[in-house]
This record gives structure tokens, C-alpha cells and sequence, in this order.
């Protein structure tokens, strides 16, 4: 991944460069000693390092207690995935159709939503809905605004992979007498999930961060959990910590779900279709660090 | 409509605070962002691997988690700062890690001949980053910028949830005291599509400037 970008900047070092590189190095290594002693001696200095105040987190009580949290997360992210995904086609569907009146309302849609802060509709749900008598269960307060924020950006992912989609794809499926709706359907459709695949996964990661907003909602996901946990113990930085190392591991398995998908395509389909992602995929890509 | 003429100065105040939120976020964030990806393209191993770890721990964990941590954990370990200065500095380091992938990419882009140009008229890795390659780095990668900083605007809204009475939760207290939700949130999501609107404008104007078509 860094070969190609470290190449650009400098050459197989000589006798002086290597010099200069052992000393940037034992500088950099000595700066981040620093650091991290600094760090660690702020957290001693406040008694955040006595051993009582980590060893909670080895019990098993409080391990199952944060993945029952995980597990609230990782349910309202995959049901706001599923929403926001199956929205995301139809309104993807809309932008590309011949009609001008099926393509205004989903452009306009997605150029409103990717405007308003998720947290905006949230609050919009919380205490504007129930005004008008639709008072929803906590899982969905947290689910509705993530969708309807994240319908948008799949949508602009779903639109780039039919647009890299050969037109000739969607003109045989006509010529074999098929429907515009079907041949869109059994032909353009399955070709640009495949190849938007890693932008579906990356935005998914996005969406799951953005289930953290159950801190305001106080639904009891990871965030919220551990807020009610410090309440609790009082153990506060600990817990953010521990909750963040959490997020850190799944989040980096998707990115690293993301890349290796990224790199199989890369490396499989046909030039043609190489060439088109290589177009149509950098949008998307923007698009999905969005969130 | 009354409920917004009522409250113009709380709506005023917040809309000031998103716009500052928003611009020192983005300067910061330009900043780091320009340092982190020339760490990742550097000679030096231990930097590349620092700017690599960097861009990791800070996009994979929740923008509202660092929030958190920063506002009612740091003071646990006596770093005590004011609020609204903590949330830009989380800001500005988290959306650094976006803006270095994004100035990273456009370093990439830049042709290899240039660099090897560079460096066969003398140049050092510092001088040959700063003169030619990050400039012309700089102007590819103005569009996802732009989207960067459209998403940073965004995330400024998350201030709110740990006390920062930016638009969002000055839309959210006036509400509260009035209970109009419709108007209330509506001004409130004009406002931020005008700001956006104003960010991806200045993009295009940046963008026709300076883009450099490969």
C-alpha cells in the first residue's frame, strides 16, 4: 500500500541519507517516548493509574455487560444498514431513470440530506415527532435519522456502480425483449452492487460510528452503556477508553474488510470493467467518508 | 414564524458558533492533514508507520466518542480546557485524519517524474514535498476537500451533544422553550444547507481556479 506513494519522494538511500534517516528516526522514536510517558504520567499524577481502577475490566461481568452494549450497536447498525441500503437502491433507481418527475424527487432528496447534520434528525425525532403524536420506541429513534441520513449516501454509491455499468449491458437485457424495470433489475443492478461492494462496506463502518448518537438518545448501545457504566463506577475514562479500543477492532476489521474487497476487484474483472470502476469508484469513495 | 423572530439572537449566536467551529476546525484540520500525509510518504519508517497508526485509531473510533473522552475524561487526568476549545481540537485532529487520506491520494497522483525532477536538481525530501510535489497535491485533491470540509460542518453538530450551544442545540433549547418543532428545525436545517451550500460554492470557485486536469 505505502510502496508505490514512497517511492515518489526519495530514492534507495545513499551512505548520508541513511544517516539522516537513523537520526529522524532515533529523534522520532525518542519524541514518542515522551509522549507517551508525559501521558502516563498525567494519568498517574491524578491516581487514574492504580491498579483497582483497570482491574474491573479483566472481570467477565463487565465484559458482558459492554457486549451486550456491542450488541445493541451492531443491531441498530445493521437494521439501519438494511433500510438505508434498500432505500439507497430505490432512490439510486429514481436519479437514473428516463423520467424527469422519478429523477427530480430523489436528487433532491439526497442533495437536502447530505446537508443536515445526523444529529439535526435526531433531534428531530426526539423531541419534534412527539409533538405531532409519533412518540417511537428507542431502537427506532436511533434507526429513522441514521437511515434517512445514510439512505443518501448509498444512494450516491448505488448511483456510481450502475453508472460504470457498460450501457451495452442494460441495451442486450432491452434487445432480449426484457422491461426496463427487470433488465435494470436482473442485469445493470447485480453488476454495480458487486463492484460497489467496498464503498457499501466503508459507508457500513461510517453508519456504525454514527450509532454512537445513542448517547443522546439513551438507547443503551455501546456509548450509552458505557455512560451509564461510569455513572455508575465512576470509573470514567476508563470505560471511554476501553469503549473506544472496542470501536477501534470492529471498525478496523470492516476497513480491512473494505481494502481486501477493494484489492480482490482490483485484481479480477475484465479490463473493461477495471477501467469503469477505476472512473466511477473514487466518487463513491468521497462520497462514503461522508458520514 | 414568530418563533424565529423571537429567537433571532440565539439562532444568531449558534449560527456564529457552527461558522466558527466550522472554519478553525478546517484550518486545523488542513494543517494536520498536511502534516500527517507528509509523515506517511516520508523516507523515515517509524513515520510512516506513526502517520499510518494516527489515520487508523482516529477515523476508526466515533467522532462523538473522542468527543467524550476529551470533555469529561481529560479532566479526570487533570488536562482541563475550555469546552468549546477542546471540541475544535478534537475536531481539527479528527477530520486531520480524512484531510491527510485525502492529501495523501493527491501526492499519489502527482507523476512519479516530478519527485525524481526534484530530487535530480538537489532537492531534499523536505524541499521536494514543500515545492513541488504537495503543491500540485494540493490542487487535485480540492474536490474531496471540499467534501471534507462539508462533512466537518456536519460534524460540528456533534459539539452539541457534549454542551456546545451551536446551531444544533440552539435550535434544540429554543424549541424546548417554545415547543414549535416545525419552524424551529426547519431554520435550523436552512441554515445549514445554506452554509453547505457556501462550502461546496467556494469548492467550485477553488476547483475552476486551480484544478489541474490529468
Amino acid at each position: 500500500m505505502s510502496a508505490p506513494s514512497s517511492r515518489l519522494l526519495f530514492d534507495e538511500p545513499g551512505p548520508r541519507a541513511r544517516r539522516r534517516i537513523r537520526v529522524a528516526t532515533t529523534l522520532s522514536v525518542l519524541a514518542g517516548i515522551v509522549l507517551v510517558a508525559l501521558a502516563l504520567r498525567q494519568f498517574a499524577d491524578n491516581g487514574q493509574m492504580a491498579a483497582d481502577r483497570w482491574r474491573p475490566y479483566g472481570t467477565w461481568p463487565m465484559w458482558r455487560y459492554l457486549l451486550e452494549g456491542l450488541w445493541s450497536t451492531l443491531q441498530a447498525a445493521a437494521v439501519s444498514i438494511a433500510i438505508a441500503a434498500a432505500a439507497g437502491v430505490v432512490l439510486a433507481l429514481g436519479r437514473v431513470s428516463p423520467s424527469r418527475w422519478l429523477r427530480i424527487p430523489p436528487a433532491a432528496y439526497v442533495e437536502i440530506v447530505r446537508t443536515i447534520p445526523a444529529l439535526l434528525l435526531v433531534y428531530i425525532v426526539l423531541f419534534a415527532l412527539p409533538r405531532y403524536g409519533v412518540d417511537l420506541p428507542l431502537f427506532w429513534k436511533l434507526v429513522v435519522p441514521l437511515s434517512v441520513s445514510n439512505a443518501a449516501a448509498f444512494a450516491e454509491i448505488f448511483r456510481a456502480g450502475i453508472r460504470s455499468v457498460e450501457r451495452g449491458q442494460l441495451e442486450a437485457g432491452l434487445a432480449l425483449g426484457l422491461t426496463r424495470g427487470r433488465a435494470m433489475r436482473t442485469v445493470v443492478l447485480p453488476q454495480a452492487a458487486r463492484r460497489v461492494l467496498p464503498s457499501l462496506v466503508s459507508q457500513s463502518a461510517g453508519l456504525l460510528k454514527d450509532t454512537s448518537l445513542g448517547y443522546v438518545v439513551s438507547y443503551a448501545e455501546l456509548l450509552y452503556s458505557g455512560k451509564v457504566l461510569a455513572n455508575f463506577n465512576h470509573l470514567l475514562i476508563q470505560t471511554y477508553l476501553v469503549i473506544a479500543l472496542i470501536y477501534l477492532v470492529i471498525n478496523a476489521s470492516l476497513a480491512k474488510l473494505a481494502r481486501t474487497l477493494e484489492a480482490r476487484q482490483r485484481n479480477r474483472p475484465s479490463r473493461a470493467a477495471r477501467t469503469a470502476v477505476a472512473a466511477a469508484v473514487p466518487t463513491a469513495a468521497t462520497d462514503a467518508g461522508n458520514s | 414564524m414568530n418563533v424565529i423572530t423571537d429567537h433571532l439572537s440565539e439562532f444568531g449566536d449558534g449560527l456564529l458558533l457552527t461558522v466558527e467551529l466550522t472554519l478553525l476546525s478546517l484550518a486545523g484540520a488542513l494543517v494536520a492533514g498536511i502534516v500527517v500525509a507528509a509523515m506517511r510518504v516520508s523516507p523515515v519508517r517509524v513515520l510512516r508507520a506513526a502517520g499510518m497508526a494516527y489515520v487508523e485509531v482516529l477515523q476508526n473510533i466515533p467522532l462523538l466518542v473522542w468527543l467524550v473522552i476529551a470533555v469529561f475524561g481529560l479532566p479526570e487526568i487533570g488536562v482541563i480546557a475550555g469546552l468549546f476549545t477542546t471540541s475544535v481540537v478534537v475536531i481539527v485532529l479528527y477530520q486531520g485524519a480524512y484531510t491527510a487520506e485525502a492529501i495523501r491520494s493527491g501526492i499519489n497522483a502527482v507523476p512519479a517524474g516530478q519527485g525524481e525532477a526534484a530530487r535530480a536538481l538537489g532537492l531534499t525530501f523536505t524541499q521536494s514535498l514543500r515545492l513541488v510535489v504537495l503543491p500540485q497535491a494540493l490542487r487535485t485533491v480540492v474536490q474531496p476537500l471540499g467534501n471534507i470540509a462539508i462533512m466537518t460542518l456536519m460534524n460540528t453538530a456533534l459539539a452539541a451533544a457534549v454542551g456546545v450551544v451551536e446551531l444544533t442545540s440552539a435550535a434544540n433549547r429554543v424549541n424546548l422553550a417554545e415547543a414549535k418543532p416545525i419552524w424551529i428545525f426547519v431554520t435550523a436545517g436552512l441554515a445549514y444547507m445554506a452554509l453547505s451550500g457556501l462550502l461546496g460554492l467556494t469548492t467550485g470557485v477553488l476547483e475552476r481556479k486551480w484544478a489541474i486536469l490529468r
